[in-house]
């Protein structure tokens, strides 16, 4: 499982390959966190490759989300799967999330 | 088939959780499941019930230890988590979809589970949690 970084325009793409979940949350809100740091305020986080997610895997994405947005930044979710969508839809996070079909879009809008 | 037992005992320790759980998954194909049940539902309802038993049954106690026991038949996994812990009542965990909880980065871990598997049975001391999915019932997604 790994988080790969990258720059798109003033977007900054994190992919999560493998797992989010309560082993590995705390790499991804690192490396969030040290974007943000550096002056990053456009977050988009791309779900293509990713198996499942765990609760703790949810509560760190809420927290990161909180963290992004009292810096006037914006975290957008994209190219989540069904099983994915299904468990922002079950824990009604979904309302707290803008969730995008694929990265481009995210960027898009 | 027979039904099929395996039991994989845990260190304490969150970094064991990924391979615990493949390993799981690995004993359950035998049961048949459709692929997203096994692959989804169960994973991530087997790696709740452990974080569970392993940060907050065990405390965090490296000492501690964390023991599965799998029952697998045509059509059903059963999944038994057992940690060393004093338990707890997991009907006194609020709801996390409450417009008040949403915005919590904690709390959703036991309704996962109760949403992603077709049974979720506690003990009466609340340290031992036995999962249950089936073919062909509506647990979602």
């Amino acid at each position: 499982m790994t988080f790969n970084v990258r720059s798109v325009g003033d977007a900054t793409v994190i992919s999560v390959d493998g797992q989010l979940i309560v082993g590995n949350r705390q790499e991804l809100k690192q490396k969030v966190l040290a974007e943000l740091e550096r002056g990053a305020r456009r977050f988009v986080i791309d779900f293509t490759r990713t198996g499942y997610i765990d609760s703790s895997g949810l509560g760190i994405l809420v927290s990161l989300s909180r963290s992004i947005r009292q810096e006037r930044g914006d975290l957008r979710l994209a190219s989540l799967n069904d099983d994915l969508r299904t468990l922002f839809e079950l824990t009604k996070l979904d309302t707290l999330f803008e969730i995008h079909a694929s990265v481009r879009d995210a960027l898009a809008e | 088939m027979n039904p099929r037992a395996a039991v994989l005992e845990l260190p304490n320790d969150i970094s064991a959780i990924e391979t615990a759980v493949e390993r799981a998954v690995d004993c359950c194909t035998t049961a048949r499941l459709a692929r997203n049940r096994l692959m989804f539902n169960f994973r991530v309802g087997l790696t709740e019930a452990l974080s569970n038993a392993i940060l907050y049954g065990n405390g965090g106690d490296p000492q501690k230890r964390v023991r599965v026991e799998l029952r697998v038949r045509s059509g059903e996994v059963r999944a038994r988590v057992t940690d060393e812990g004093k338990g707890f009542d997991p009907d006194a965990v609020p709801d996390p979809r409450l417009p008040e909880n949403i915005p919590r980065p904690d709390g959703r871990g036991i309704f996962l589970m109760r949403a992603l598997m077709d049974e979720v049975h506690y003990n009466e001391l609340g340290n031992s949690v036995t999962l249950v999915l089936r073919e062909g019932t509506p647990a979602a997604p």
